[in-house]
Protein backbone atom coordinates (compact mmCIF):
# COMPACT_ATOMS: atom_id res chain seq x y z
CA UNK A 1 0.00 0.00 0.00
CA UNK A 2 2.61 2.88 -1.23
CA UNK A 3 3.38 5.36 -4.13
CA UNK A 4 6.95 5.51 -4.99
CA UNK A 5 8.22 8.68 -6.79
CA UNK A 6 10.21 7.94 -9.95
CA UNK A 7 10.87 11.30 -10.60
CA UNK A 8 10.32 14.12 -7.45
CA UNK A 9 9.46 17.11 -10.13
CA UNK A 10 10.43 20.43 -9.39
CA UNK A 11 8.66 20.79 -5.98
CA UNK A 12 6.10 18.48 -4.66
CA UNK A 13 5.25 18.29 -1.36
CA UNK A 14 2.74 16.52 1.51
CA UNK A 15 0.10 18.65 2.73
CA UNK A 16 -3.14 18.75 4.59
CA UNK A 17 -5.30 21.23 5.00
CA UNK A 18 -3.12 22.85 7.66
CA UNK A 19 -1.19 22.98 10.59
CA UNK A 20 -4.09 25.30 13.23
CA UNK A 21 -3.34 27.03 16.72
CA UNK A 22 0.26 27.63 17.14
CA UNK A 23 0.86 30.37 15.84
CA UNK A 24 0.99 32.36 18.82
CA UNK A 25 4.26 29.89 19.13
CA UNK A 26 5.87 31.05 15.84
CA UNK A 27 4.01 27.97 13.58
CA UNK A 28 2.22 28.97 10.64
CA UNK A 29 -0.60 27.00 9.25
CA UNK A 30 1.13 25.84 6.02
CA UNK A 31 -1.31 24.06 4.03
CA UNK A 32 -2.05 24.14 0.51
CA UNK A 33 -1.35 27.11 -1.75
CA UNK A 34 -4.89 26.23 -3.18
CA UNK A 35 -7.13 24.98 -0.65
CA UNK A 36 -10.12 24.91 -2.99
CA UNK A 37 -8.25 22.50 -5.18
CA UNK A 38 -7.26 20.29 -2.60
CA UNK A 39 -10.53 20.17 -0.83
CA UNK A 40 -11.85 19.44 -4.51
CA UNK A 41 -9.48 15.98 -4.87
CA UNK A 42 -10.11 14.84 -1.51
CA UNK A 43 -13.67 14.91 -2.21
CA UNK A 44 -13.67 13.31 -5.65
CA UNK A 45 -11.49 10.15 -3.82
CA UNK A 46 -14.45 10.19 -1.20
CA UNK A 47 -11.79 11.36 1.56
CA UNK A 48 -12.58 13.54 4.63
CA UNK A 49 -11.21 17.28 4.90
CA UNK A 50 -8.36 16.34 6.66
CA UNK A 51 -6.62 13.71 4.26
CA UNK A 52 -3.00 14.45 3.41
CA UNK A 53 -2.35 14.86 -0.43
CA UNK A 54 0.58 15.68 -2.76
CA UNK A 55 1.33 19.35 -4.11
CA UNK A 56 2.78 19.56 -7.21
CA UNK A 57 4.44 22.49 -8.36
CA UNK A 58 4.85 23.66 -11.71
CA UNK A 59 6.57 20.66 -13.07
CA UNK A 60 5.33 17.36 -12.13
CA UNK A 61 6.41 14.24 -10.83
CA UNK A 62 6.71 10.69 -11.92
CA UNK A 63 5.30 8.30 -9.37
CA UNK A 64 4.56 4.73 -9.44
CA UNK A 65 1.38 3.01 -7.61
CA UNK A 66 2.36 -0.19 -6.19
CA UNK A 67 -1.40 -0.73 -5.03
CA UNK A 68 -4.13 -0.30 -7.10
CA UNK A 69 -5.26 3.42 -6.55
CA UNK A 70 -8.69 5.52 -6.54
CA UNK A 71 -6.44 9.35 -7.30
CA UNK A 72 -7.91 12.40 -8.42
CA UNK A 73 -5.51 15.09 -9.83
CA UNK A 74 -7.17 18.82 -9.56
CA UNK A 75 -5.96 22.48 -9.65
CA UNK A 76 -3.08 23.30 -12.42
CA UNK A 77 -3.40 21.67 -15.85
CA UNK A 78 -0.80 19.52 -16.34
CA UNK A 79 0.81 17.70 -18.96
CA UNK A 80 0.16 14.35 -17.07
CA UNK A 81 0.18 10.76 -18.65
CA UNK A 82 -0.61 7.37 -17.05
CA UNK A 83 -1.15 3.72 -18.67
CA UNK A 84 -0.22 5.08 -21.89
CA UNK A 85 -3.02 7.44 -22.35
CA UNK A 86 -3.59 11.15 -21.18
CA UNK A 87 -4.69 10.83 -17.92
CA UNK A 88 -8.20 12.44 -16.83
CA UNK A 89 -8.10 15.26 -14.71
CA UNK A 90 -10.41 16.47 -11.76
CA UNK A 91 -12.74 13.22 -11.90
CA UNK A 92 -12.02 10.04 -9.88
CA UNK A 93 -9.40 8.05 -11.80
CA UNK A 94 -8.57 3.72 -10.71
CA UNK A 95 -5.23 3.51 -11.26
CA UNK A 96 -4.09 -0.30 -11.17
CA UNK A 97 -1.42 -1.75 -9.62
CA UNK A 98 2.17 -0.90 -11.28
CA UNK A 99 1.07 2.17 -12.99
CA UNK A 100 3.28 4.89 -13.66
CA UNK A 101 1.67 8.21 -13.43
CA UNK A 102 3.86 11.15 -15.50
CA UNK A 103 2.95 14.67 -14.75
CA UNK A 104 5.20 17.27 -17.06
CA UNK A 105 4.63 20.99 -17.67
CA UNK A 106 1.64 22.96 -16.27
CA UNK A 107 0.11 24.29 -19.13
CA UNK A 108 -2.50 26.19 -16.76
CA UNK A 109 -2.25 27.25 -13.53
CA UNK A 110 0.88 26.10 -11.37
CA UNK A 111 -0.41 23.81 -8.45
CA UNK A 112 -1.32 20.40 -8.80
CA UNK A 113 -2.84 18.31 -6.10
CA UNK A 114 -3.15 14.37 -6.52
CA UNK A 115 -4.92 12.99 -3.50
CA UNK A 116 -5.49 9.01 -3.51
CA UNK A 117 -8.11 7.69 -1.52
CA UNK A 118 -7.31 6.98 2.42
CA UNK A 119 -4.46 10.02 1.90
CA UNK A 120 -1.23 9.45 2.82
CA UNK A 121 0.04 7.89 5.95
CA UNK A 122 2.22 9.69 7.56
CA UNK A 123 2.85 10.70 10.61
CA UNK A 124 1.30 14.39 11.49
CA UNK A 125 3.73 16.65 13.20
CA UNK A 126 2.04 18.95 15.78
CA UNK A 127 -1.34 18.07 14.47
CA UNK A 128 -1.09 17.97 11.03
CA UNK A 129 1.10 15.60 8.11
CA UNK A 130 2.05 19.22 5.92
CA UNK A 131 5.43 19.72 4.94
CA UNK A 132 6.78 23.00 6.58
CA UNK A 133 9.81 23.28 4.34
CA UNK A 134 11.29 26.63 5.88
CA UNK A 135 12.03 24.80 9.57
CA UNK A 136 12.25 21.19 8.20
CA UNK A 137 9.43 19.64 9.84
CA UNK A 138 5.80 17.99 8.91
CA UNK A 139 5.52 15.90 5.52
CA UNK A 140 8.44 13.40 4.39
CA UNK A 141 11.07 14.32 6.72
CA UNK A 142 10.31 18.29 6.30
CA UNK A 143 11.49 18.19 2.78
CA UNK A 144 10.26 18.10 -0.69
CA UNK A 145 10.15 14.32 -1.88
CA UNK A 146 12.70 12.83 -3.56
CA UNK A 147 13.61 10.26 -6.09
CA UNK A 148 13.09 6.85 -4.70
CA UNK A 149 10.86 8.06 -1.56
CA UNK A 150 8.14 5.45 -0.96
CA UNK A 151 4.88 7.50 0.99
CA UNK A 152 2.62 4.69 2.36
CA UNK A 153 -0.82 5.00 2.30
CA UNK A 154 -3.75 4.95 4.97
CA UNK A 155 -5.82 1.47 4.21
CA UNK A 156 -8.64 2.54 5.40
CA UNK A 157 -10.89 4.05 3.62
CA UNK A 158 -14.53 5.73 3.67
CA UNK A 159 -17.20 3.85 2.47
CA UNK A 160 -17.43 6.10 -0.12
CA UNK A 161 -13.95 5.35 -1.69
CA UNK A 162 -15.12 1.68 -1.35
CA UNK A 163 -18.38 2.54 -3.71
CA UNK A 164 -16.16 4.54 -6.03
CA UNK A 165 -13.55 2.56 -6.36
CA UNK A 166 -16.19 -1.11 -6.52
CA UNK A 167 -17.65 0.94 -9.48
CA UNK A 168 -14.95 1.95 -11.56
CA UNK A 169 -13.30 -1.64 -11.07
CA UNK A 170 -16.45 -3.29 -12.27
CA UNK A 171 -16.46 -0.92 -15.26
CA UNK A 172 -15.92 -2.73 -18.72
CA UNK A 173 -12.95 -1.15 -20.77
CA UNK A 174 -9.92 -2.35 -22.75
CA UNK A 175 -8.13 0.67 -21.18
CA UNK A 176 -6.16 0.30 -17.75
CA UNK A 177 -7.37 4.08 -16.99
CA UNK A 178 -10.88 3.65 -15.54
CA UNK A 179 -12.26 7.05 -15.09
CA UNK A 180 -16.15 8.23 -14.97
CA UNK A 181 -17.49 10.89 -17.99
CA UNK A 182 -17.70 13.88 -15.72
CA UNK A 183 -15.79 15.93 -14.10
CA UNK A 184 -16.09 18.52 -11.53
CA UNK A 185 -14.99 22.45 -12.04
CA UNK A 186 -11.86 24.07 -11.91
CA UNK A 187 -12.79 26.81 -9.61
CA UNK A 188 -8.97 28.65 -9.50
CA UNK A 189 -7.20 28.43 -12.44
CA UNK A 190 -6.38 31.89 -14.46
CA UNK A 191 -8.71 32.48 -17.06
CA UNK A 192 -6.60 34.87 -18.86
CA UNK A 193 -3.97 37.30 -17.50
CA UNK A 194 -3.53 39.77 -15.84
CA UNK A 195 -5.95 38.19 -12.92
CA UNK A 196 -7.93 40.40 -10.98
CA UNK A 197 -7.46 39.55 -7.05
CA UNK A 198 -9.46 41.70 -4.88
CA UNK A 199 -7.33 43.16 -2.14
CA UNK A 200 -8.78 45.83 1.33
CA UNK A 201 -6.39 48.36 2.12
CA UNK A 202 -4.45 47.52 4.66
CA UNK A 203 -3.19 48.68 8.26
CA UNK A 204 -0.50 50.99 6.93
CA UNK A 205 -2.05 52.10 3.66
CA UNK A 206 -2.09 55.46 4.54
CA UNK A 207 1.70 55.15 5.04
CA UNK A 208 2.37 54.95 1.64
CA UNK A 209 2.86 58.61 -0.90
CA UNK A 210 -0.41 59.32 -3.23
CA UNK A 211 1.11 57.76 -6.40
CA UNK A 212 2.12 54.45 -4.28
CA UNK A 213 -1.39 54.08 -2.81
CA UNK A 214 -2.82 54.74 -6.11
CA UNK A 215 -0.21 53.05 -8.35
CA UNK A 216 -0.62 49.54 -6.08
CA UNK A 217 -4.50 49.36 -7.40
CA UNK A 218 -3.74 50.70 -11.00
CA UNK A 219 -0.62 48.60 -11.78
CA UNK A 220 -0.09 46.02 -13.52
CA UNK A 221 2.23 43.20 -11.53
CA UNK A 222 4.69 40.65 -12.34
CA UNK A 223 5.28 37.16 -10.09
CA UNK A 224 8.93 36.92 -10.00
CA UNK A 225 10.90 33.70 -10.03
CA UNK A 226 12.10 34.41 -6.42
CA UNK A 227 8.46 33.68 -5.10
CA UNK A 228 7.61 30.45 -3.15
CA UNK A 229 5.21 29.17 -0.79
CA UNK A 230 6.57 31.77 1.63
CA UNK A 231 5.41 34.62 -0.60
CA UNK A 232 4.89 36.12 -4.00
CA UNK A 233 7.03 38.80 -4.71
CA UNK A 234 5.60 41.58 -6.69
CA UNK A 235 7.39 43.45 -9.58
CA UNK A 236 6.50 46.66 -10.85
CA UNK A 237 6.02 50.48 -9.48
CA UNK A 238 8.18 50.88 -6.77
CA UNK A 239 5.53 52.01 -4.01
CA UNK A 240 7.45 54.79 -2.03
CA UNK A 241 6.41 55.82 1.63
CA UNK A 242 4.93 59.52 2.72
CA UNK A 243 6.87 59.19 5.81
CA UNK A 244 9.84 57.21 7.51
CA UNK A 245 10.16 55.31 10.13
CA UNK A 246 10.13 51.89 11.75
CA UNK A 247 6.66 50.21 12.35
CA UNK A 248 6.81 47.58 15.25
CA UNK A 249 6.78 43.70 14.67
CA UNK A 250 3.07 42.64 14.37
CA UNK A 251 1.26 39.71 13.19
CA UNK A 252 0.76 38.85 9.50
CA UNK A 253 -1.27 36.55 7.70
CA UNK A 254 -2.15 34.64 4.63
CA UNK A 255 -2.50 37.10 1.61
CA UNK A 256 -1.13 40.01 3.80
CA UNK A 257 0.91 42.55 1.24
CA UNK A 258 3.84 43.82 3.08
CA UNK A 259 6.42 46.27 1.45
CA UNK A 260 10.20 46.04 2.51
CA UNK A 261 12.17 48.83 2.01
CA UNK A 262 12.71 48.53 -1.63
CA UNK A 263 9.26 49.21 -2.07
CA UNK A 264 8.44 46.11 -4.10
CA UNK A 265 5.69 44.09 -2.31
CA UNK A 266 5.73 40.45 -1.36
CA UNK A 267 1.90 38.69 -0.79
CA UNK A 268 2.23 36.30 2.22
CA UNK A 269 1.43 32.69 0.88
CA UNK A 270 0.84 29.21 2.65
CA UNK A 271 4.70 29.31 4.68
CA UNK A 272 4.81 32.98 5.54
CA UNK A 273 6.09 33.98 9.07
CA UNK A 274 3.99 34.67 11.30
CA UNK A 275 5.18 38.24 12.39
CA UNK A 276 6.40 40.98 10.47
CA UNK A 277 8.13 44.46 10.58
CA UNK A 278 7.16 45.99 7.22
CA UNK A 279 4.42 48.16 6.37
CA UNK A 280 1.24 45.99 5.11
CA UNK A 281 -0.24 48.03 2.22
CA UNK A 282 -3.15 45.69 1.06
CA UNK A 283 -5.11 42.34 2.75
CA UNK A 284 -5.96 40.22 -0.18
CA UNK A 285 -9.61 38.75 -0.03
CA UNK A 286 -9.14 35.31 1.55
CA UNK A 287 -11.53 33.94 -1.08
CA UNK A 288 -8.83 35.00 -3.84
CA UNK A 289 -5.80 33.90 -2.20
CA UNK A 290 -6.26 30.48 -4.01
CA UNK A 291 -6.63 31.52 -7.63
CA UNK A 292 -3.29 34.17 -6.91
CA UNK A 293 -1.98 31.14 -5.27
CA UNK A 294 -2.35 29.46 -9.43
CA UNK A 295 -0.30 32.26 -11.19
CA UNK A 296 2.69 30.67 -12.25
CA UNK A 297 5.90 32.89 -11.57
CA UNK A 298 6.05 35.36 -14.45
CA UNK A 299 2.04 35.78 -14.43
CA UNK A 300 0.52 38.75 -13.92
CA UNK A 301 -1.95 40.34 -11.83
CA UNK A 302 -4.11 43.35 -11.07
CA UNK A 303 -5.40 44.47 -7.89
CA UNK A 304 -9.34 45.36 -7.24
CA UNK A 305 -10.06 47.39 -4.42
CA UNK A 306 -12.87 45.98 -1.92
CA UNK A 307 -14.47 46.43 0.97
CA UNK A 308 -14.30 43.54 4.32
CA UNK A 309 -17.88 43.46 3.08
CA UNK A 310 -17.15 42.36 -0.74
CA UNK A 311 -14.83 40.24 0.47
CA UNK A 312 -17.29 38.71 2.89
CA UNK A 313 -19.62 37.89 -0.11
CA UNK A 314 -16.67 36.47 -2.64
CA UNK A 315 -16.57 34.25 0.04
CA UNK A 316 -20.45 32.99 0.79
CA UNK A 317 -19.93 32.88 -3.37
CA UNK A 318 -17.11 30.57 -3.63
CA UNK A 319 -18.31 28.94 -0.63
CA UNK A 320 -21.45 28.07 -2.80
CA UNK A 321 -19.70 26.70 -5.90
CA UNK A 322 -18.04 24.43 -3.72
CA UNK A 323 -20.84 23.33 -2.26
CA UNK A 324 -22.62 23.09 -5.18
CA UNK A 325 -19.49 21.00 -6.95
CA UNK A 326 -19.78 18.62 -4.26
CA UNK A 327 -23.04 17.81 -4.34
CA UNK A 328 -22.69 16.97 -7.47
CA UNK A 329 -19.84 15.14 -7.34
CA UNK A 330 -21.59 12.80 -4.88
CA UNK A 331 -24.71 12.03 -7.11
CA UNK A 332 -23.42 8.87 -8.20
CA UNK A 333 -22.66 7.88 -4.79
CA UNK A 334 -26.00 8.80 -3.22
CA UNK A 335 -27.95 7.44 -6.25
CA UNK B 1 -2.93 38.67 46.68
CA UNK B 2 -6.37 40.30 46.70
CA UNK B 3 -4.72 43.71 46.56
CA UNK B 4 -2.93 42.38 43.32
CA UNK B 5 -6.04 40.87 41.51
CA UNK B 6 -7.60 44.21 41.97
CA UNK B 7 -4.73 46.47 39.91
CA UNK B 8 -4.49 43.78 37.66
CA UNK B 9 -8.23 44.42 36.94
CA UNK B 10 -7.46 48.68 37.15
CA UNK B 11 -4.97 47.81 34.24
CA UNK B 12 -7.25 46.19 32.53
CA UNK B 13 -9.67 48.46 32.33
CA UNK B 14 -7.26 51.46 31.84
CA UNK B 15 -6.21 49.08 28.45
CA UNK B 16 -9.96 48.54 27.16
CA UNK B 17 -9.78 52.41 26.73
CA UNK B 18 -6.59 51.80 24.35
CA UNK B 19 -8.51 49.69 22.50
CA UNK B 20 -8.36 50.09 18.67
CA UNK B 21 -9.88 46.85 16.59
CA UNK B 22 -9.14 46.86 12.57
CA UNK B 23 -9.44 43.79 10.29
CA UNK B 24 -6.37 41.86 9.12
CA UNK B 25 -7.87 41.03 5.67
CA UNK B 26 -11.43 39.07 5.90
CA UNK B 27 -9.94 35.92 8.00
CA UNK B 28 -8.27 38.11 11.42
CA UNK B 29 -8.32 40.97 13.53
CA UNK B 30 -5.81 42.80 14.92
CA UNK B 31 -7.15 44.32 18.50
CA UNK B 32 -4.37 46.97 19.15
CA UNK B 33 -3.93 48.48 22.60
CA UNK B 34 -1.45 51.44 21.50
CA UNK B 35 1.31 51.45 18.95
CA UNK B 36 4.28 51.69 21.59
CA UNK B 37 5.66 48.50 23.36
CA UNK B 38 4.64 49.26 26.65
CA UNK B 39 5.62 46.02 29.21
CA UNK B 40 2.97 46.47 31.47
CA UNK B 41 0.45 46.21 28.12
CA UNK B 42 2.02 43.43 26.95
CA UNK B 43 1.75 41.70 29.94
CA UNK B 44 -1.85 42.50 30.67
CA UNK B 45 -2.51 41.22 26.87
CA UNK B 46 -1.03 38.28 27.43
CA UNK B 47 -3.88 37.23 29.98
CA UNK B 48 -6.20 38.36 27.84
CA UNK B 49 -4.73 36.06 24.84
CA UNK B 50 -5.03 32.95 27.11
CA UNK B 51 -8.57 34.23 28.05
CA UNK B 52 -9.40 34.70 24.86
CA UNK B 53 -7.91 31.34 23.98
CA UNK B 54 -9.88 29.30 26.43
CA UNK B 55 -12.96 30.22 24.98
CA UNK B 56 -12.16 27.70 22.48
CA UNK B 57 -14.63 29.39 19.91
CA UNK B 58 -15.06 26.84 16.80
CA UNK B 59 -14.50 29.31 14.20
CA UNK B 60 -11.20 30.63 15.76
CA UNK B 61 -8.00 29.33 14.47
CA UNK B 62 -5.20 31.24 16.14
CA UNK B 63 -5.22 33.57 19.15
CA UNK B 64 -1.63 35.85 18.50
CA UNK B 65 -0.65 38.08 21.22
CA UNK B 66 2.63 40.48 19.77
CA UNK B 67 4.30 43.28 21.37
CA UNK B 68 1.47 45.37 21.84
CA UNK B 69 -1.70 43.70 20.22
CA UNK B 70 -3.27 40.18 19.56
CA UNK B 71 -4.26 38.61 16.54
CA UNK B 72 -6.95 36.50 16.09
CA UNK B 73 -7.15 34.59 13.02
CA UNK B 74 -10.03 32.76 11.78
CA UNK B 75 -11.78 30.35 9.54
CA UNK B 76 -12.98 32.14 6.61
CA UNK B 77 -15.42 30.13 5.59
CA UNK B 78 -16.71 28.73 9.13
CA UNK B 79 -20.33 28.29 9.20
CA UNK B 80 -20.83 29.96 12.66
CA UNK B 81 -19.25 32.62 11.69
CA UNK B 82 -20.14 36.12 12.66
CA UNK B 83 -21.80 38.36 9.82
CA UNK B 84 -19.74 41.24 11.58
CA UNK B 85 -16.57 40.06 12.87
CA UNK B 86 -15.28 43.47 14.50
CA UNK B 87 -18.50 44.20 16.33
CA UNK B 88 -18.49 40.24 17.55
CA UNK B 89 -14.74 40.96 18.94
CA UNK B 90 -15.49 44.24 20.19
CA UNK B 91 -18.09 42.91 22.29
CA UNK B 92 -16.05 39.36 23.07
CA UNK B 93 -12.96 41.66 24.31
CA UNK B 94 -15.47 43.95 26.64
CA UNK B 95 -16.65 40.80 28.24
CA UNK B 96 -13.96 38.84 28.29
CA UNK B 97 -12.18 42.31 30.41
CA UNK B 98 -15.52 42.32 32.36
CA UNK B 99 -13.97 38.51 34.01
CA UNK B 100 -11.04 39.68 33.88
CA UNK B 101 -10.57 38.63 37.70
CA UNK B 102 -11.50 35.20 37.25
CA UNK B 103 -8.10 34.99 34.58
CA UNK B 104 -4.77 35.46 36.69
CA UNK B 105 -1.58 35.82 34.31
CA UNK B 106 -0.10 32.45 34.71
CA UNK B 107 2.87 32.54 32.82
CA UNK B 108 5.48 29.60 33.37
CA UNK B 109 9.19 30.29 34.98
CA UNK B 110 11.80 28.99 32.09
CA UNK B 111 15.50 29.10 33.27
CA UNK B 112 17.92 29.01 30.21
CA UNK B 113 21.37 28.01 30.38
CA UNK B 114 23.62 30.78 28.55
CA UNK B 115 27.31 30.65 28.04
CA UNK B 116 28.82 34.49 27.61
CA UNK B 117 32.22 33.18 26.70
CA UNK B 118 34.07 35.58 24.20
CA UNK B 119 33.92 32.30 21.63
CA UNK B 120 29.77 32.82 21.67
CA UNK B 121 29.69 36.10 22.47
CA UNK B 122 30.69 37.38 18.98
CA UNK B 123 29.09 41.40 19.68
CA UNK B 124 30.53 41.93 23.58
CA UNK B 125 33.25 43.65 22.61
CA UNK B 126 31.41 46.46 20.11
CA UNK B 127 27.91 46.41 23.65
CA UNK B 128 30.93 47.17 25.97
CA UNK B 129 31.93 50.32 23.76
CA UNK B 130 28.61 51.16 22.99
CA UNK B 131 27.33 51.02 26.74
CA UNK B 132 30.52 51.49 28.32
CA UNK B 133 30.69 48.71 30.55
CA UNK B 134 32.80 45.92 31.14
CA UNK B 135 31.57 41.94 29.66
CA UNK B 136 31.44 41.07 33.53
CA UNK B 137 29.27 44.27 34.14
CA UNK B 138 26.84 43.06 30.93
CA UNK B 139 26.69 39.66 31.36
CA UNK B 140 25.64 40.44 35.05
CA UNK B 141 22.97 42.51 34.11
CA UNK B 142 21.27 40.51 31.13
CA UNK B 143 21.09 37.84 33.99
CA UNK B 144 19.19 39.82 36.67
CA UNK B 145 17.08 41.81 34.68
CA UNK B 146 13.48 40.17 35.00
CA UNK B 147 12.93 39.18 31.74
CA UNK B 148 9.27 38.00 29.98
CA UNK B 149 8.63 36.91 26.19
CA UNK B 150 6.65 39.51 25.04
CA UNK B 151 5.96 37.57 21.48
CA UNK B 152 7.12 34.58 19.74
CA UNK B 153 7.50 35.00 15.83
CA UNK B 154 10.16 34.75 13.10
CA UNK B 155 10.45 31.91 13.28
CA UNK B 156 8.94 28.55 14.97
CA UNK B 157 9.79 29.19 18.85
CA UNK B 158 12.04 32.75 18.42
CA UNK B 159 10.84 34.95 21.59
CA UNK B 160 10.87 38.49 21.79
CA UNK B 161 12.02 38.87 25.56
CA UNK B 162 10.99 42.54 27.26
CA UNK B 163 12.44 43.78 30.83
CA UNK B 164 16.50 44.19 29.49
CA UNK B 165 18.25 46.55 31.89
CA UNK B 166 17.68 49.84 30.18
CA UNK B 167 21.61 50.48 30.61
CA UNK B 168 21.72 47.28 27.84
CA UNK B 169 19.80 49.08 25.09
CA UNK B 170 21.95 48.98 22.11
CA UNK B 171 20.20 49.33 18.29
CA UNK B 172 20.41 46.69 16.02
CA UNK B 173 23.84 46.83 13.99
CA UNK B 174 23.76 48.41 11.07
CA UNK B 175 24.70 45.85 9.11
CA UNK B 176 23.00 42.32 9.84
CA UNK B 177 25.07 39.77 10.04
CA UNK B 178 24.67 36.60 7.81
CA UNK B 179 24.94 33.74 9.81
CA UNK B 180 23.63 33.95 13.37
CA UNK B 181 24.27 30.46 15.02
CA UNK B 182 21.58 28.16 16.19
CA UNK B 183 21.28 28.82 19.94
CA UNK B 184 22.54 32.66 19.83
CA UNK B 185 21.28 34.77 22.41
CA UNK B 186 21.09 38.40 21.37
CA UNK B 187 20.23 41.63 21.90
CA UNK B 188 18.72 44.98 20.30
CA UNK B 189 16.26 48.09 21.75
CA UNK B 190 16.11 46.59 25.24
CA UNK B 191 15.10 42.99 24.28
CA UNK B 192 16.48 39.87 23.93
CA UNK B 193 15.86 37.02 21.36
CA UNK B 194 17.20 33.66 21.14
CA UNK B 195 17.81 32.18 17.98
CA UNK B 196 15.86 28.47 17.20
CA UNK B 197 17.78 28.52 14.00
CA UNK B 198 20.69 29.47 12.16
CA UNK B 199 19.15 32.46 10.17
CA UNK B 200 20.76 36.07 9.29
CA UNK B 201 20.27 38.36 12.07
CA UNK B 202 21.14 42.78 13.03
CA UNK B 203 20.94 41.87 16.59
CA UNK B 204 24.09 41.55 19.07
CA UNK B 205 24.97 38.71 20.40
CA UNK B 206 26.01 38.24 23.63
CA UNK B 207 26.32 34.43 24.05
CA UNK B 208 24.77 31.01 23.27
CA UNK B 209 22.20 28.72 24.61
CA UNK B 210 23.09 24.90 24.63
CA UNK B 211 19.15 24.00 24.49
CA UNK B 212 17.09 23.26 21.42
CA UNK B 213 14.69 26.54 21.42
CA UNK B 214 12.61 24.42 19.31
CA UNK B 215 12.15 20.70 18.88
CA UNK B 216 8.63 19.54 17.14
CA UNK B 217 9.20 16.44 18.04
CA UNK B 218 9.48 17.28 22.15
CA UNK B 219 6.88 18.42 24.24
CA UNK B 220 6.20 20.84 24.40
CA UNK B 221 7.91 21.67 20.86
CA UNK B 222 8.78 25.20 22.15
CA UNK B 223 10.59 26.30 24.74
CA UNK B 224 9.70 29.50 25.38
CA UNK B 225 5.71 30.37 24.94
CA UNK B 226 4.68 33.93 25.26
CA UNK B 227 3.56 35.31 28.61
CA UNK B 228 6.97 32.70 30.10
CA UNK B 229 8.85 34.87 32.91
CA UNK B 230 12.45 34.04 31.81
CA UNK B 231 15.44 33.65 33.65
CA UNK B 232 19.08 33.41 32.21
CA UNK B 233 21.24 31.24 34.09
CA UNK B 234 25.70 31.86 32.92
CA UNK B 235 27.74 28.85 32.55
CA UNK B 236 30.82 27.58 31.50
CA UNK B 237 32.27 26.41 28.32
CA UNK B 238 32.99 22.93 29.91
CA UNK B 239 28.80 23.13 31.11
CA UNK B 240 27.91 24.38 27.53
CA UNK B 241 29.36 21.15 26.03
CA UNK B 242 27.61 18.94 28.70
CA UNK B 243 24.29 20.35 27.66
CA UNK B 244 24.82 19.97 24.01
Amino acid sequence: MSLRIVRPGLLTTVQDRGRFGLQHLGIVSCGPMDPVALELANSLVGNGAEAAVLEITVLGPEIEFETDALVALCGAEMEARAAGAPMPTNRPVLLEKGTVLSARRATLGSRAYLAVAGGIAIAPVLGSRSTYLPAKFGGLQGRALRAGDRLPLIDKVSSMSLSRYESLKGKKTFSRLRSVSWSAPALTLPAREPIVIHAMEGRHHAMFDAAARRAFFEATWKVTPDSNRMGFRLAGPVLARAEAGEILSEPTCLGTVQVPSNGLPIALMADHQTTGGYPKIAEIAAADVPRLAQLAPGGSVQFARCTLEQAGELRRVLRQRMDAARRALAWDYLR
Amino acid sequence: MHDRRRRAQGDLKKLLKTLRLSPLGDAAVYAEFGDKLDLETNRSLQALAIALRARALPWIRDVVPALCGIAVHFDPFHPELPASVLEYFQALLEETFKSASKFEHSGRSVDVPVCYDPVFALDMEEIAGQTRLSAAQIQKLHVTSKHFVLMVGFSPGQPYIGGLDAKLSVPRRATPRTVMPAGSVAIANAQTAVYPYETPGGWSIIGRTPLRVFDPAREPASLFAPGDRVQFVPITRAEFEGLQ
